[in-house]
């Protein structure tokens, strides 16, 4: 019970704290709504292009919003040492790390309602298959969030967690399949974009908006659960490496 | 830097023995970064309800060593037991026994002191109503009430170094660890947290206290242990080691002008005297007999100075930390300062 007590409020306390300020806010709705106009003025097919597109932008805004906002905020906690506080506290580390990352996982869902509210006024999503793209759209907040904790304890200054973020963000914009089919990627390419856990999402997506996906819905969603334990356990283990030394 | 001063190190660990049973044990505590050692073979006790006064320079393996108790990090060898839990097994088990101060006051710039408050009390599992009515107790004998609704960034730095000791305590620990807890603030509330130290201490608190301040240490700890170089010099209760240094006569001379490095001479004319240059115009004579003022004085004035002042001194803790570390225990002080400036 204690340690839930901690939990729910260092979410608590992430949320107000960082995620809710108006400057994240706003950078959650017009990340995704620049994202959105970009694709559907490069598509020239008009209002009919939107449900095609939806599924890249959708997480897009999700891999931008959770990583960043992840990577920046342990990081600047460490630096400031506030985070020793948490590191002191009696509370399971698996425990403690998801406290932290719940509040990025949420910010992510968040951003990915976005693009979807807009798109809702433009075109008709009623043949969306909610009960299947909810699911990738946590899934994909999760992966994104555990990539930005991996991240974070990887650098040690904020400026260094931005750059090394883009290094593995904007890749996957071009590898995952969200705009362009893998299968139109060169051969020597193909092989990188199974090994990234945003494909696996964006074709749940993809599955979900348009019925265009490349895998069985049951294998996208065990890849990528697994690549969500994979990346937390080995941030974990770089925690326990690399901050309590 | 510090500057050792020639006499020998003197490195005399023997243990003496405290009726009260050690909160925490530690032996043959060690722990390297890449080719440094930072502690080598450290052994110590802190007996429940005391306060510990851990005391030596920069780098000597302070903080190392409050890392390794407070299970921040691990030692390579050696063992750390708190309250008879093995650290190095169970960190988090010991963690619910303890409240630790570092170095920088390191709350949260955008809450404030009440939410500050409540979120460390939180973090050890207490309830709504018991974490609200302890900050606001906490803030009130802190004397922060009026800053309470105010953020952690707009406090002042004696206020701010105040609500992270409350922070500390909120879950009412049995062994506080404070690193440096009065280092870079104003006198007046240097004064209040020592105070604070000494009434927790007093309700069963164990302390163990980093300080450079000796003066401090002197005045708050009831056993004392040197660092240096990773090595505990010597460790006893504060009486024993002042009593190591009661027969001694101590004369400070302040001259009316500063002077340059005029050591050497002193030390060839009075070579019965140790001689330590405070400043450029203020030294310190020590003798196990009276010290005879008037050829001092006379001296000076060969020299061309006079002496403006002529006082004596009470032996202090300050004498048998330069006479066992070797290490100028005002020079420490002003590179700890130095250092809190720049950060």
């Amino acid at each position: 019970m204690k340690k839930w007590i901690a939990f729910w409020n260092i979410l608590d306390k992430d949320m107000r704290a960082y995620y809710l300020k108006p400057p994240n806010i706003s950078w959650g709705l017009i990340f995704p709504l620049a994202w959105t106009g970009m694709f559907f003025i490069r598509s020239g097919q008009g209002l009919d292009s939107i449900a095609g597109l939806l599924p890249g932008v959708v997480a897009i805004s999700i891999l931008f919003g959770t990583t960043s906002m992840l990577a920046v905020t342990v990081t600047f906690e460490k630096k400031a040492r506030s985070f020793e506080r948490l590191l002191l506290a009696p509370i399971p580390l698996q425990v403690l790390m998801l406290a932290k990352t719940a509040g990025a996982i949420l910010f992510g869902i968040a951003n990915a309602f976005v693009p979807i509210i807009m798109a809702a006024f433009l075109t008709d999503l009623s043949s969306v298959a909610w009960l299947v793209v909810i699911p990738a759209i946590v899934l994909i907040a999760i992966a994104s969030t555990f990539i930005g904790l991996f991240i974070a304890v990887s650098v040690s200054e904020v400026f260094e967690a931005q750059t090394f973020s883009n290094f593995f963000r904007f890749p996957m914009i071009f590898l995952c399949g969200l705009f362009f089919p893998i299968a139109d990627l060169p051969s020597l390419l193909r092989p990188l974009s199974y090994a990234l856990p945003l494909t696996y999402g964006a074709d749940i997506l993809h599955a979900g908006f348009a019925q265009q996906n490349q895998m069985p819905f049951w294998m996208n969603l065990i890849i990528l659960c697994a690549f969500c334990v994979v990346l937390f356990m080995v941030s974990l283990r770089n925690i326990r490496r690399k901050w309590i030394t | 830097m510090i500057r050792l001063i020639p006499a020998q190190m003197k490195t005399k660990t023997a243990m003496p023995t405290d009726s009260a049973e050690p909160i925490i044990s530690v032996r043959g505590l060690g722990k390297s970064f890449g080719k440094v050692t930072a502690l080598d073979g450290v052994d110590f006790d802190v007996p429940q309800g005391r306060i510990f006064g851990f005391l030596g320079p920069n780098g000597a393996g302070k903080t190392t060593t409050i890392n390794i108790l407070t299970g921040l990090m691990r030692p390579e060898r050696g063992s750390v037991s708190i309250a008879g839990i093995d650290c190095a097994e169970n960190a988090k088990a010991a963690q619910h026994l303890m409240g630790v101060v570092a170095d920088q006051s390191n709350l949260y710039p955008e809450l404030t002191g009440f939410e500050n408050l409540c979120f460390c009390a939180a973090l050890y599992g207490l309830s709504k109503k018991t974490r609200q009515d302890k900050a606001r107790h906490l803030l009130n004998i802190f004397g922060l009430t009026d800053a309470a609704d105010r953020k952690f960034s707009g406090y002042s730095k004696g206020m701010k170094r105040k609500l992270t000791i409350a922070s500390a305590i909120i879950h009412q620990p049995k062994i506080l660890f404070l690193d440096e807890p009065t280092t870079g603030i104003d006198v007046a509330s240097a004064r209040q947290i020592r105070q604070l130290i000494l009434d927790l201490n007093r309700q069963g608190t164990t302390v163990f206290l980093t300080t450079h301040y000796i003066e401090e240490a002197q005045r708050l700890c009831e056993r004392i242990a040197f660092i240096v170089n990773g090595k505990i010099a010597h460790i006893d209760r504060t009486e024993n080691l002042l009593r190591s240094v009661h027969g001694r006569h101590i004369i400070e001379l302040t001259l009316n002008s500063s002077t340059e490095d005029i050591s050497d001479k002193l030390n060839d004319r009075f070579d019965e005297l140790e001689v330590e240059s405070l400043s450029r115009s203020r030294f310190r004579f020590t003798a196990d007999k009276p010290v005879n003022i008037g050829p001092l004085i006379q001296f000076f004035e060969s020299q061309g100075l006079e002496v403006g002042e002529a006082r004596k001194a009470r032996p202090t803790l300050e004498q048998v930390f330069v006479e066992i570390t070797g290490i100028e225990a005002e020079l420490m002080t002003r590179e700890k300062e130095k250092a809190e400036t720049q950060r």
